[in-house]
């Protein structure tokens, strides 16, 4: 219908090189992460903040390199349908840790 | 209104892309289901019960090593679907069997893994911390299994039949289902594992 | 060789529970003799158990749903009555026995009948008012729709093999834990909700793919029906909730199956959790089950009212602020737990702010009556009685959200009030409305109005007489699922009154069964062969009654909201149709939904009862059957030109 055919929905095809480069950053964002950990010596708050921040770079490696993800496949709805996804799970975890800290705190767990 | 008689946008809907979009929204309530086990994970990994905690569990360089597997694994998927769009049936099928045998290399590990864990006396019955480690990984093991499964049969159907359209659409929707695998790898890598050892 | 299963799984002594088995099972078989009798069970099954018809789909789910109810209802007025008698007296149920009548009450009256009636009035629909000849995987509706019922034998089957949960319709932990349910009713419980689950989550994923990419050319999202948007919202409520389910399920599974920790109160488990995570996907649940139920009004009142629907542009955003909001106030239900009052203020707050979008909806409603010209009938008597009793209901929700007073009426009477309130008064009132409303659509004769009419008033009072003395009762302080009590609390006069209700709620039942024979015994006095009964707006109506299998000769193409009611009043008789007609391409039936699930069956049983060896037939049954069928390829068909101009001249005819 209308202009659908512009991509084939969930996977535009992507490029050889766009392979590659997604390999090789996910690569470095898994071993950069790692060595922080293992043998940095640096403190806890710090190692943690780090290796989430590039956890979510790996993320979006992932998510563009290969899943392909943009905004434009299927008229913005697989990237709407997604982002609606990220907030029930944000939702979803954030509520449950605030509120079982919160339990664990008041019951004196 | 009117209605459009030959219209033939109309008249033949386009299955391809009905199918990848609807696979795609199967995986977002996958993400949720992940998601849900991570909420379970982070609230009762603490809960050691006098047993061990995640840095005395788990090795490491095993870890990273699974990790590797399961990347490349994802960037092999990535150039059987190049291959597949250029129509290289021979070549969809190499990729695949590479990408299958690194997809039961992790699953080995992480079988391997778990013998250890429990033959150690550390298994799922030993506290709620170690019981949320196996429900979250072991779920995620159980998709990748399931994920290679449905691999042999499309490498059989290719070939058998070689790229009708309707494999080329069932190639995709396994292409998504792999790497989605791989990206909740990874938080499961971040999240179970590094944060583990960063935990004191 | 059969686990846990033995002879006395079944409890022989026990009267009413083999009472109840005998009739369901007098009923099944008199069933099957009428099929043999009349040798209809090669079409029972070419025309029924493998349709891939989503209009025959939703029939089928709509029957069971009616089915189920009569169940569940039974369990309801048990409860009544043990209640209206239990005053410093045991009562005719003992605990053991009561406590699984209230259990499978509420699972069989939220899941396998308010669940099925909306998805079955979803699917009648949706396809209809889009434009489309079918869904996006009209397969999986069918293995949905079997999984569904599936899950539906399960339930019944417990009543008449082993026993079902003791623990209320939720299940908490500990006490469906191994420890305290030793037993396999929370196994029942357990895999007939994961089962027939997994058949919803497939439907929602369906349903949302099929509106977002099958609807007609020119429908764009801002003129679609509000019930195709509030059918959309419920299944992207479905796909985003449901999985939650699936997952604490499964955690309540291990534990009880191999001793993992989550939930237990040994070893670190937190049985906190699963509460929390059940009404993650429960609150969620309860939108999934009333969104439809407006869209059902929001089609009757405009049609009635003969006038456009007010302000569709809000009820679309309010459906919209709805369906989000509706993911952040799971937290309500559990104000006590002690989280604390920074967490309970805010989902307090959040739940007092869900309410808006709700009262939007129902001023809406109430300004597209204002001025119209209502035509009184049973659409919209259902439609105004929602709207009084809602009201309450919601006013109670909101009274409820005050974690404050929240403290006082928490399990107390005024919650079970609060939450009949809504979900009788919007669900069910809405899915009755929804029933006489496309009834003839379906069926192509309308519905006895003299009985619909003596049910609706018998229902609505009993409803009143049910479920009032109940608040009541929760302000005295009597506290749900209770047995027996003291006769001195002065409660039985006000329980009394609520059995009363449950009669008058019963002869209501009765007279709705009576409509359904007298409308199918008269039909061919009250035939619609306009295939317009009501003088609607939307698609649906643009067709016979009932539609070809095809649905729509062409696929229409609209400009605006309500295209067809435009078209009426552009064209008041319908022009003859000149267009050459050509092929349509539709999917074959299949077996393969059918099979799949009886495997689901087997392996549901199985786990049950722990038989690990059926349990593995079955599972290799469904994986193999779905790669079977996923390398068939005659999957589809053409209708020829001329069958189809020969059935639309045939309807010219009767225009």
């Amino acid at each position: 219908m209308k202009q659908s055919t512009v991509t084939s929905s969930g996977a535009d095809h992507g490029t050889y090189a766009s392979y590659i480069i997604g390999f090789v950053l996910s690569i470095l964002l898994t071993i950069i992460p790692y060595y922080i950990v293992v043998y940095l010596d640096i403190s806890t708050g710090f190692k943690t903040l780090s290796i989430v921040i590039l956890a979510v770079a790996q993320l979006l490696v992932q998510l563009i390199f290969f899943l392909h993800l943009n905004t434009r496949s299927e008229k913005g709805w697989n990237f709407l349908s997604f982002v609606f996804t990220m907030l029930v799970v944000l939702i979803l975890i954030g509520g449950s840790l605030w509120i079982m800290y919160h339990l664990r705190a008041n019951m004196m767990l | 209104m009117s209605s459009a008689a030959m219209d033939p946008h109309v008249e033949e809907l386009d299955e391809h892309s009905i199918t990848i979009f609807g696979f795609w929204i199967y995986i977002m309530s996958d993400c949720i289901l992940f998601s849900t086990l991570f909420a379970t994970h982070a609230v009762l990994m603490p809960n050691f019960f006098g047993g061990p905690t995640p840095k005395e569990l788990f090795s490491m360089p095993f870890v990273l090593i699974e990790t590797f597997l399961l990347l490349t694994s994802s960037f092999t998927y990535g150039l059987a679907m190049l291959a597949m769009h250029k129509g290289k049936s021979v070549q969809v099928i190499n990729c695949l069997v590479i990408t299958f045998l690194l997809g039961v290399g992790f699953i080995s590990m992480e079988l391997y893994e778990f013998h250890e864990l429990i033959t150690e006396g550390n298994g799922w019955q030993r506290s709620a911390s170690i019981s949320s480690f196996f429900g979250l990984v072991a779920t995620h093991g159980f998709h990748v299994t399931l994920g290679l499964i449905w691999m042999l049969v499309l490498m059989w159907s290719v070939w058998r039949f070689d790229l009708t359209k309707q494999i080329k659409t069932r190639l995709t929707c396994l292409s998504l289902f792999w790497h989605f695998l791989d990206i909740i790898w990874i938080c499961v890598f971040t999240v179970v594992y590094l944060m583990g050892a960063i935990a004191t | 060789m059969l686990g846990k299963l033995t002879w006395d799984s079944v409890p022989w002594d026990n009267g009413i529970v083999m009472g109840a088995v005998s009739f369901m099972a007098a009923v099944v078989i008199i069933l099957a003799l009428i099929v043999t009798r009349y040798g209809k069970w090669r079409y029972l099954w070419n025309e029924w158990f493998t349709t891939i018809d989503h209009k025959k789909i939703g029939i089928m789910y709509i029957l069971v749903g009616f089915v189920m109810m009569l169940r569940g209802f039974s369990d309801a007025i048990m409860m009544r009555s043990q209640l209206a008698i239990a005053a410093s007296a045991p009562g005719y149920l003992p605990p053991e026995h009561y406590d699984q009548v209230f259990t499978a009450h509420g699972v069989i009256m939220i899941f396998f009948v308010a669940m099925p009636l909306v998805i079955g009035l979803i699917n009648i629909v949706v396809p209809q008012q889009i434009g489309a000849r079918d869904v996006a995987f009209p397969f999986m509706n069918s293995l949905s729709f079997w999984l569904f019922v599936v899950g539906m034998a399960l339930v019944n089957m417990s009543l008449a093999i082993g026993d079902f949960a003791r623990t209320g319709w939720l299940a908490y932990p500990p006490l469906s834990g191994i420890a305290n349910s030793p037993g396999v009713g929370v196994d029942y419980y357990i895999w007939s909700l994961q089962i027939a689950g997994i058949g919803t989550l497939m439907t929602g994923i369906n349903f949302f793919v099929t509106i977002m990419k099958m609807r007609c050319p020119g429908m764009t999202l801002m003129r679609m029906p509000i019930f195709t948007w509030t059918a959309l919202c419920t299944n992207i409520l479905i796909i985003a909730a449901f999985p939650v389910l699936t997952v604490t399920l499964a955690l309540l599974t291990l534990d009880r199956y191999l001793g993992f920790h989550f939930f237990t109160a040994t070893a670190g488990g937190d049985q906190m959790m699963y509460v929390n995570l059940i009404w993650i996907w429960g609150h969620p649940e309860v939108y999934i089950l009333i969104l439809p139920a407006f869209g059902v009004f929001s089609e009757v009142v405009p049609t009635f009212s003969r006038k456009k629907l007010f302000g569709y542009t809000s009820m679309v955003y309010a459906t919209g602020v709805i369906t989000i909001l509706s993911f952040s106030v799971w937290l309500h239900h559990f104000f006590t737990m002690g989280s604390g009052a920074n967490v309970n203020a805010f989902f307090g707050i959040a739940t007092m702010v869900i309410a808006i979008p709700t009262g939007v909806k129902i001023f809406n409603w109430l300004f597209t009556i204002y001025r119209g010209r209502l035509q009184i009938s049973l659409p919209i008597m259902w439609t105004l009685a929602f709207l009084s009793t809602f009201t309450i209901g919601g006013m109670t929700g909101v009274l409820l959200s005050v974690p404050g007073a929240d403290f006082l009426l928490h399990n107390s009477l005024f919650l079970i009030a609060h939450f009949h309130n809504v979900i009788i008064g919007g669900v069910v009132f809405g899915m009755f409305a929804g029933y006489s409303y496309w009834f003839p659509k379906s069926f192509g004769f309308m519905l006895d109005e003299k009985w619909g009419k003596r049910g609706f008033w018998l229902w609505v009072i009993g409803f009143y007489l049910a479920f009032m003395p109940l608040y009541a009762l929760g302000f005295m302080g009597m506290t749900r699922r209770l047995n027996h009590y003291d006769i001195d609390t002065g409660w039985q006069p006000l329980l009394m009154v609520a059995m009363a209700g449950a009669v008058s709620i019963f002869l209501g039942i009765v007279c709705q069964i009576i409509q359904l024979y007298v409308s199918i015994r008269d039909r061919d006095l009250n035939r619609d062969l306009t295939g317009d009964p009501w003088n609607a707006r939307t698609l649906e109506w643009s067709t016979s009654s009932p539609p070809a299998l095809y649905n729509f000769p062409f696929t229409p193409v609209v400009d605006g909201i309500d295209a067809f009611w435009a078209e009426k009043q552009k064209n008041p008789v319908r022009p003859k149709e000149t267009r050459p007609y050509v092929d349509i391409h539709m999917p074959r039936n299949t077996g393969a939904g059918f099979i799949m699930s009886a495997f689901a069956l087997f392996f549901g049983f199985a786990m049950i009862w722990h038989i690990w060896w059926l349990a593995c037939v079955g599972v290799l049954g469904i994986l193999f059957t779905f790669i079977h069928r996923s390398f068939e390829t005659d999957v589809d068909y053409y209708i020829p030109a001329a069958e189809i101009e020969a059935t639309e001249k045939l309807r010219s005819y009767n225009v």
